[in-house]
């Protein structure tokens, strides 16, 4: 009658891994602590999408999360403090309402969650590897999201290079 | 016990409301952009946990294809989110969510 087999201490250990940086980025006051507690709350997130059978998803986490949004959420904060204070600090407001709304929705989800009838999954559970199926879903039934996609990452893309560059012509007159 | 050593649909809901209210905290107390863009992000992956938990226990692969969509979204809007925080920043001298109460230069 044991409990714990090696798959659920696993699973247990990435999602404290999630939790618990989560928490430490939502309560430090370091902006920079942020920054790098997110990136464990992003590995620990494509740790539980390799549970979920999601093997594909999980590597795209990696990639586009940790590699492109965590480097321009940390670019940001360096460029928005200056290098010479040494405590990039971050004020908050509304505390207490905050802290209630917290505590009153987690309790209300997890009070759903666990007190109406469970779940009942279906037969044919996604099991093993599901890139092949992605790549027949992408090109049959999500072709025309997926070459919307590719419009709007341009969009965003020209977009956010016109919004950055530094010396726009409106400004020197 | 019993459903503490089974992972079911429930563990991954859990985790997800977790990081969805936590994203909401941030959002709701934090003065600074780039702590508010870090919510958004937390929410986006709770948003992302619970697609994939549907669909791994429906067994079909919509969830996973939108997930696939929400990633590409959050990319975007990180990137756009970013510009507009910098040219606040460069008007503003600070990107305190607070002090920003001007419409017009």
């Amino acid at each position: 009658m044991s409990y714990l087999t090696p798959y659920t201490v696993i699973f247990y250990i990435f999602a404290a891994i999630t939790v618990l940086s989560a928490a430490f980025v939502v309560f430090t006051r370091n902006v920079i602590y942020s920054a790098f507690a997110l990136l464990f709350t992003f590995f620990g997130a494509a740790a539980l999408y390799v549970f979920l059978s999601a093997d594909f998803i999980a590597v795209t986490q990696v990639v586009v999360y940790v590699g492109g949004i965590l480097v321009l959420l940390l670019f940001g904060v360096m460029f928005t403090n200056s290098i010479m204070n040494a405590k990039p600090k971050s004020d908050v407001l509304h505390i207490v309402p905050g802290t209630l709304l917290l505590l009153a929705m987690i309790g209300a989800l997890l009070y759903t969650f666990y007190t109406t009838h469970s779940w009942m999954p279906s037969e044919t559970m996604l099991q093993g590897s599901i890139v092949e199926r992605i790549g027949f879903e992408t090109m049959s039934r999500y072709v025309l999201p997926f070459e919307m996609a590719s419009i709007l990452l341009l969009a965003a893309l020209i977009g956010a290079a016109f919004l950055a560059r530094f010396d726009k012509p409106a400004n020197h007159e | 016990m019993e459903q503490l050593a089974t992972i079911g649909l429930n563990h991954y809901l859990t985790i997800s409301a977790i990081l969805l209210c936590l994203g909401l905290f941030a959002v709701m107390t934090r003065k600074n952009a780039i702590v508010i863009l870090m919510g958004v992000e937390l929410i986006l992956n709770a948003a992302n946990i619970n697609f994939l938990a549907f669909s791994k226990y429906n067994g079909s692969m919509q969830g996973v294809m939108f997930s696939l969509f929400v990633i590409v979204l959050a990319a975007a809007e990180a990137a756009i989110a970013l510009a507009i925080v910098i040219n606040i920043f460069k008007i503003f001298k600070s990107v305190d969510v607070s002090s920003i109460d001007s419409l017009k230069e």
